[in-house]
């Protein structure tokens, strides 16, 4: 028993103990070494283990780089070049030096056109600044918002007016859902609303009956001979009655609908932007940016998509894929949770379907079978195709991840948000997604990282991209034939820097992101 | 204590519920409940758990589904239309057990996000609001944190004052006190407290009883999904009349 307690129990701290410093061996450097390298007696031993391999393994690398010859025109070269220096060993990087452009831009890019690429990079950097760091000003994002049609124009060059007539008819489709949804008085819109009803339950009917035409069509032509013939021509004039008789009554349903929704505008604005939108691609489209580049002609060498290669080839895609598929697989991951049974089922056949197939089929029917089902006419630009692909394929995973973060989410953030009396929209954007998204930072991130090292899986459909490049131009040449650690370390040397910088950026937005404890 | 309850309530009804029924898969949990609320009236509900309290109550602001009956709030009645939803959430406050801060957002944040989308309020106006409603709650100086950095009786504090920005008519308030440690019920108490002075319609599940005697018009016993008993507070505590109140009422007085 201590003096303080021998006579009584009671006990009154009268000055208070000053800090003072731990140990020196608790603290700093030491502290660290003690604890996580020399431990314990099996630590240790691992620890002089792996001292040794690094050890060894510099000593084995580091003369190959040291040696490296830079300067040559062929493997041949470079040998020579080492032997008469006497040297053992050393690495080729004249490879690398000679085919610096096929690696970056690939073989066919114009030569003078290198700047637009480089200046598309660059800008990405500007454009993608406000969308990553919250604390640069936000109307930086009008620039983000401008940049997609800008490096479309920079990288594949033609007219600036198509990007521009794009983006122009873009902003009048926007225009055209605020006109009708906010800005106009009700009576004109219920006025617009029957029109557009009309319009559309007509056009559906119309196209229900067309589609039931056809269906008989095609079940006369399976005909009825055979086994399994008779069921197809069953179900096919099952379906076809079905269309007739539902072609009436969808279009009514349908026009009544839109119609209806005049009050609020919400549908009517949504079906009539959409409509002015298709219209005003298919028919205003090309006579305006036509018309415009012949008075005032603003135009690039243009490049064709089948002439984009090297790294530029796999930053274009990695780019266009993450931005596209982030959103989609925020509307699918919404779309699954959705308490209406269509949308969530083809959610869910669309996720379970992708998941359940290799990217590389998805590339191979890209490639392959799409020219099959489209029409002969069409010119569908492939590395549209490739990007279309990619983008469903990674926004399935992401959509996954995203129901993830949304399942993580209390219910109570839900309830609250609802007792509060905001509709699914505000409750979604304010509350729902932001936290929703913070939960599947490392989950998003991982897919992205994935997704932009499956970019080189389209030098299997012979595209050049980096690997396209090095398997195919670079490895097949007389003069670097047999050269594999330089180039294939180059290109992993590249994704690398792009990927620990991806996932860097995610660690940081995480601990900005972080709320609980500053 | 008695000159809080004595304080006048309108003849104005504020929440009509009749005959309502409500299951859950095959569970019945609430049973025929009749129950008219009349605007500045604070009741309290209590019961053992699982009889149906809490649903009574989320059913008000439509976050649970009737089956049966029907419920009229501020004179609109709820139906399964979402304008009607939406209009009776927005004038209808609620707290609940675990406050349901939105830990994205600061505590000014908080406050002035219904106000700014749902009402339309401009920013600053907003923002005063809501300093004003910290301030009743005695938390100004948190406005610029977030949740995560405030103690469970702050949190609800604030929640409350999230509610109140709102402007509403009616308060719910679900178990607000439960999940929080003996030091700070009393704080949220004490705003509730004040909240019921100023005339507040107050639909509160609680097993405060000391809270239910200083405010309550009236208070009522669930169990089973049923209101079994409802009555003035001292004549509740004092001449329970069903024979399950006494026992529950035994139960959480007793010790």
């Amino acid at each position: 028993m201590s003096d303080t307690h021998a006579q009584t129990v009671a006990f009154v701290r009268e000055t208070e103990i000053p800090q003072s410093p731990p140990p020196a061996l608790e603290a700093g450097a030491v502290k660290w070494v003690r604890e996580n390298l020399f431990s314990g007696i099996f630590n240790t031993v691992l620890t002089l283990l792996a001292l040794y391999v690094v050890v060894r393994f510099a000593i084995f690398v580091f003369p190959w780089f040291y040696n490296g010859v830079w300067e040559a025109s062929s493997r041949k070269e470079c040998l020579d070049i080492l032997r008469e220096a006497g040297k053992g060993t050393g690495a080729c990087f004249a490879v690398l030096v000679d085919r610096w452009d096929h690696l970056v831009f690939g073989f066919k890019y114009p030569q003078d056109g290198y700047w637009r690429i480089l200046l598309a990079f660059l800008l990405l950097i500007v454009a993608a600044g406000p969308a990553l760091f919250s604390s640069l000003p936000r109307r930086m994002l009008l620039f983000t918002a401008f940049y997609p049609f800008l490096a479309f124009w920079l990288v594949w060059g033609g007219s600036l007016w198509l990007p521009l007539t794009i983006l122009g008819l873009i902003i009048a489709t926007m225009l055209v859902f605020r006109l009708i949804s906010s800005q106009i008085p009700v009576n004109i819109r219920q006025i617009v609303s029957g029109v557009i009803g009309v319009i559309c339950g007509a056009g559906l009917a119309y196209l229900l009956f067309i589609g039931a035409q056809e269906l008989v069509f095609i079940a006369n032509s399976v005909g009825t001979e055979g086994m399994i013939a008779p069921i197809a021509y069953g179900v096919f004039w099952i379906m076809a009655i079905f269309a007739f008789v539902f072609c009436v009554p969808m279009g009514i349903f349908v026009g009544y609908a839109i119609y209806n929704s005049y009050e609020d505008g919400g549908l009517v604005s949504i079906v009539a932007s959409l409509l002015f939108g298709y219209l005003a691609f298919v028919y205003l489209l090309s006579p305006i940016w036509m018309a415009l580049n012949s008075i005032i002609p603003i135009e690039l060498q243009a490049v064709a998509s089948r002439d984009m290669g090297g790294f530029m080839l796999n930053m274009l895609l990695g780019t266009i894929c993450v931005s596209l598929s982030i959103p989609l697989g925020i509307l699918l991951a919404l779309g699954r949770q959705s308490p209406m049974p269509l949308i969530k089922g083809v959610c869910v056949v669309f996720i379970e379907f992708i998941r359940g197939v290799p990217l590389i089929t998805l590339l191979f029917v890209a490639n392959v079978m799409l020219a099959y089902f489209l029409p002969p006419e069409s010119n569908f630009d492939l590395i549209l195709r490739v990007i279309i692909m990619i983008t469903l394929f990674s926004s399935a995973y992401i959509a996954e991840v995203i129901r993830g973060g949304l399942a993580a989410l209390p219910k109570g953030q839900y309830e609250a948000a609802d007792s509060l009396g905001l509709d699914y929209g505000q409750a979604t954007r304010l509350i729902i997604l932001p936290q929703a998204l913070k939960i599947s930072i490392p989950g998003i991130v991982n897919v992205a990282v994935g997704l932009f090292k499956d970019t080189t899986l389209v030098s299997i459909i012979s595209m050049f991209d980096l690997v396209g490049m090095i398997r195919g131009p670079i490895q097949n040449s007389t003069e670097w034939t047999s050269v594999y650690w330089e180039v294939y370390g180059f290109g992993a040397m590249l994704f690398f820097v792009v990927c620990y910088s991806i996932s860097q950026y995610s660690q940081w937005l995480e601990r900005q992101l972080n709320t609980s404890h500053h | 204590m008695n000159q809080t309850s004595q304080m006048t309530v309108s003849d104005e009804v504020a929440i009509e519920i009749t005959n309502m029924n409500k299951w859950y898969g095959t569970f019945h949990v609430l049973r025929d409940i009749d129950l008219t609320v009349q605007r500045g009236e604070r009741i309290v509900i209590c019961g053992p758990s699982g009889s149906g309290k809490s649903t009574l109550i989320r059913c008000i602001n439509a976050l649970e589904e009737h089956q049966k009956g029907k419920i009229v709030v501020d004179g609109t009645v709820l139906s399964s239309d979402l304008k009607n939803i939406d209009k009776i959430r927005s004038e209808v406050g609620m707290c609940f057990q675990h406050f349901n801060l939105f830990p994205h957002l600061t505590i000014l944040e908080n406050c002035t996000l219904a106000p700014i989308w749902v009402r339309k309020t401009p920013k600053k106006e907003a923002e005063e609001t809501a300093m004003h409603f910290l301030e009743k709650v005695k938390i100004p100086e948190q406005a610029d944190k977030y949740p995560g950095q405030l103690s469970g009786g702050q949190q609800q504090r604030v929640a409350i004052a999230r509610s109140l920005c709102m402007r509403p008519r009616i308060m719910l308030f679900d178990e607000p006190t439960s999940a929080l440690d003996p030091e700070m019920i009393k704080e949220v108490l004490d705003t509730m407290i004040e909240l019921a002075e100023e005339g507040m319609t107050m639909l509160c599940v609680t097993h405060e009883m000391g809270f239910a005697r200083q405010v309550a018009n009236r208070v009522i016993f669930m169990d089973a999904g049923q209101i079994v008993e409802q009555n003035e507070p001292e004549e509740f505590f004092n001449n329970p009349k069903s024979e399950r109140t006494q026992l529950f009422l035994s139960q959480i007085l007793g010790h």
